[in-house]
């Protein structure tokens, strides 16, 4: 029941059975340390972040999503240290969707970066009340309190009191504005590798994930969709399907007809037997080749322009050299190991669900609109997220489930099969970029275009405008950080039938291995060092040029390798963070790749657990040599051709490079960390390759025939 | 529907299923089990790996008829109610990030430890390849692996 919990799963059974099925439909759930939030009377309670427990206990809550990267962790660490609080003696609550929190988006790579500033005030406003409560309780200035370890300590007269025993008297006390801010010397766990408290459940298998997550009573579905993208269901017949042994009942709701039984296999083997007859509508012809072609035609149009230094084309016009490519990506599904599910339970007063969902609010919010409820009515709470990488942020997962509770009249969990979620995914968007330079008479780059032509994410899903989605699908191309005097980019659209979606950096998945190919393509036509090359065109990027030159030093850049082994190195600012990274490769005669080591550096400003940076780097840059080596989703009778991890293959043990990660020390505020490790990998990798081998890849993913010798 | 029994973590139980029912769905579903994952449902992922037997195996593609009256380990029984020491390495080596498929991971690593108590890195790849990630913790594994093997 604690979705979020550490509660293990003997207590969670144990306190369902005690519990009953009275308290398990209230709308509260107020059990369980580290559960989910309670209605509570008397502690102290200054804000919405955190509250301090009689027995001293500083009950921290957690607003965003735990997707992998150790928010349930890292915010309370930026909590519990300007709080005062004793590590040992905290614990959390995982926040329902509340707008009280400000954004529950977890996405973006904000979840730190945003909440550096709110959950300092929040945990310094705690720490102040606190010491006047001591103060007063002393008759001492409260300047001569410190608070050190869930205490207020007074050392002039050798006194100490627990934020247990102060948490009455500081509720009554008045809320100040601007508290006094540590000084960040004084940090005992920001900037400390503290081990991640929920592995232990993870471990075990006791973490309960939204799959995991059980109502009495409830029933499993699963969902027969249309398997073309904007068509319907027609008719269906249920009778084959009720057959099936734990067939209870079958449904429909907008997104398909759901199939309910006692089991998730019945009720997969159930909608197997389902008799149903789609509409296709009118994209039934949609492939791979049509897109392509759309980007032809589109191309050729006007881009709508999001940066344009000086005169581009009189620059290239009058250019000693010119050069001239095109890159290309495909669609990727984002492939969460956990498949997409929820559990609702839809009543008289309302509805609740729970969710992986990486935008509670955003769910809530939609249903509201779509289902025609007051907001106060539905309740959404968060589980542990097997993996989500932007597919979560979409609320039809959530929609899709309360419709087929309300339907089915009790609660039901959806589960999606790995098809469901590869067939219906919100699409990384495929693009193409079309890419011009032209050099002086002395080799500087004097002109750089970059076109992006690719669907959009925010207009379809959004409803944003044409410069919106060309501000976003040229995000890492408009922001280019070299020095060269007349640039020009824009984005031409191409929109499909295809639902798109962000994947983990967005358009920073493409643009970089656009940006950081070609340069590699300029420098070596013009027989300059790759790393020489950019550091000339960076004087004015400190940080910047501080990763490229951190990364290239680490890796030993321009230093022999051993026989057979190349490097290539990649540079990219996304989400406000700067990330090099260099990879080591060789390639067989048959043109197999082989990824040998990656050394990356990262400038994040100031970073609060540091592990958590590296795994983060390290895990971007597994997602990117995933999408770089094997990611691919085509398209054929407007449906996706691949159905499961057998087609659509993820990078695994025997591929993974050594990684070492890097961070650069820092006093600038923390930045995003969740994906900027994606970025540079691919065209690291792609410019390895051509040191290599002396080909370029400038479509992805990368084939064996690509790099073969014949 | 159908009546099968079979030992899970020490215990016998029986269960009532459709003889076509994938191990996994009962270890979930009937026996509440839910630290077996599904991932796939065809043995690509390896996120339901239980031991049967002793041996690693996809739990999604074993039907209840076939693991009838054997002796299936999961996850929640691997530690006999204490750490494993692979446990033990995932979380000191800060192995999990989403968590989804760690464990089948731990699973299948303890399989391979059985078999082989000091793997090298080659065994390790050959063992642990068939056993997907998609937030890239190999790195981790690797080391977690080594480490428990230390221990052992």
């Amino acid at each position: 029941m604690t979705t979020v919990s550490q509660v293990s799963r003997r207590d969670f059974l144990k306190v369902t059975g005690v519990a009953g099925s009275g308290l398990l439909l209230g709308f509260n759930f107020p059990f369980g340390r580290d559960g989910f939030a309670m209605t509570v009377s008397g502690p102290f309670k200054p804000n919405v972040w955190l509250q301090i427990d009689p027995d001293g206990t500083a009950k921290l809550w957690v607003h965003r999503s735990p997707l992998g990267q150790g928010v349930r962790t890292s915010l309370p660490m930026i909590l519990a240290d300007e709080l005062g609080a004793d590590w040992s003696k905290i614990e959390r609550v995982q926040g329902d969707a509340n707008p009280d929190f400000g954004s529950q988006v977890t996405g973006g790579s904000t979840s730190i970066r945003t909440s550096w500033v709110p959950l300092r005030n929040a945990g310094a406003t705690g720490r102040a009340m606190l010491i006047a409560a001591a103060a007063q309780t002393w008759g001492v200035e409260p300047s001569t309190c410190r608070a050190y370890n869930s205490e207020v300590i007074h050392e002039p007269s050798d006194r100490k009191l627990g934020y247990g025993e102060l948490a009455e008297l500081a509720s009554t006390l008045p809320v100040p504005s601007n508290p006094p801010l540590k000084d960040p010397k004084d940090f005992r766990y920001i900037g400390k590798s503290l081990p991640r408290l929920d592995h232990p459940a993870r471990a075990k298998g006791e973490a309960v994930f939204g799959l995991d997550f059980k109502l009495p009573g409830m029933l499993f579905a699963c969902v027969a969709r249309c398997p073309v993208f904007g068509g319907s269901v027609q008719s269906y017949d249920a009778s084959d399907a009720m057959t099936v042994d734990g067939v209870r009942d079958v449904v429909e709701v907008e997104s398909g007809v759901a199939v309910l039984a006692e089991s998730t296999w019945a009720a997969m083997k159930g909608r197997e037997a389902l008799q149903v007859e789609f509409d296709y509508g009118p994209d039934a012809d949609l492939s791979s080749e049509g897109i392509a072609k759309l980007f032809d035609e589109r191309q050729q149009e006007a881009g709508v322009a999001t940066r344009e230094d000086g005169d581009t084309d009189a620059a290239i016009a009058g250019a000693a050299r010119t050069f001239d490519a095109v890159y290309e990506v495909p669609y990727l599904s984002h492939a969460p190991l956990e498949p997409m599910n929820c559990t609702a339970h839809w009543r008289d007063d309302g509805v609740e669900l729970w969710a992986p969902s990486q935008a509670p609010q955003w769910g809530r919010g939609t249903m509201a609109q779509v289902l025609g409820m007051p907001l106060e009515k539905i309740t959404v709470h968060v589980t542990f997220v097997g993996g989500a990488f932007g597919r979560r942020l979409m609320p039809d997962f959530m929609i899709e489930a309360a419709r087929v509770a309300k339907a089915a009249g009790v609660p039901v969990k959806v589960v999606w099969t790995r098809e469901d979620d590869m067939h219906h995914d919100f699409y990384r968007p495929a693009s193409r970029h079309i890419m011009s330079a032209a050099i002086d008479g002395e080799d500087t780059l004097v002109a750089w275009k970059h076109r992006v032509v690719s669907p959009s994410i925010v207009g379809p899903n959004l409803g944003a405008d044409a410069n919106a989605a060309a501000g976003e699908a040229t995000g890492g191309a408009a922001d280019l950080p070299y020095a060269i005097p007349n640039i020009y980019v824009d984005h031409c659209a191409a929109d499909t039938a295809v639902p798109t979606g962000w994947f983990r950096s967005v358009f920073n998945t493409q643009t970089p291995f656009a940006n950081e190919c070609f340069l590699d393509e300029i420098a070596a036509a013009t027989g300059k060092d790759p790393y020489e090359l950019r550091m000339a065109m960076l004087a004015d990027k400190p940080r910047h040029a501080g990763v490229l030159e951190l990364a290239a030093k680490k890796a030993g850049w321009g230093d022999p390798l051993p026989e057979g082994r190349f490097r290539g190195l990649a540079l990219h600012y996304s989400f406000q963070t700067y990330v090099a990274e260099v990879a080591e490769v060789s390639v067989e005669e048959d043109g197999t790749l082989h990824v040998h080591r990656v050394v990356c550096a990262i400038d994040c400003g100031i970073v609060i657990n540091p592990d958590e940076v590296t795994a983060q780097m390290e895990g971007g840059i597994v997602m990117g040599l995933t999408a770089a080596l094997k990611g691919e989703i085509t398209l054929e009778k407007g449906r996706v051709v691949q159905n499961n991890f057998d087609a659509y293959p993820l990078l695994t043990m025997r591929e993974m490079p050594k990684v070492e990660v890097h961070i650069v020390p820092s006093t600038e505020a923390p930045t995003g960390v969740g994906e900027p490790g994606l970025p540079p990998i691919a065209p690291a990798v792609a410019n390895a390759i051509f040191a290599a081998t002396g080909k370029r890849i400038r479509r992805l993913p990368i084939r064996p025939d690509d790099l073969s010798a014949t | 529907m159908a009546r099968f029994s079979l030992t899970v973590n020490g215990k016998t139980q029986t269960v009532d299923v459709s003889p076509d029912t994938p191990l996994l769905w009962v270890l979930r579903d009937s026996l509440e089990l839910t630290g077996t994952k599904f991932g796939c449902g065809i043995g690509q992922c390896r996120a339901c790996t239980v031991h049967v037997d002793g041996s690693a195996v996809p739990s999604c593609s074993l039907p209840i008829s076939a693991a009838a009256d054997r002796d299936v380990t999961t996850i929640e029984g691997l530690g006999n109610g204490k750490l494993h020491p692979l446990q033990k390495a995932w979380i000191e080596e800060n192995v999990p990030q989403c968590g989804y498929c760690q464990p089948g991971q731990i699973m299948g690593a303890a399989a391979l430890l059985a078999k082989s108590p000091k793997p090298s890195d080659a065994d390790i790849d050959e063992a642990m390849s068939p056993y997907l990630c998609r937030c890239g913790t190999y790195q981790r594994i690797r080391r977690a692996i080594h480490r428990a093997a230390e221990e052992v």
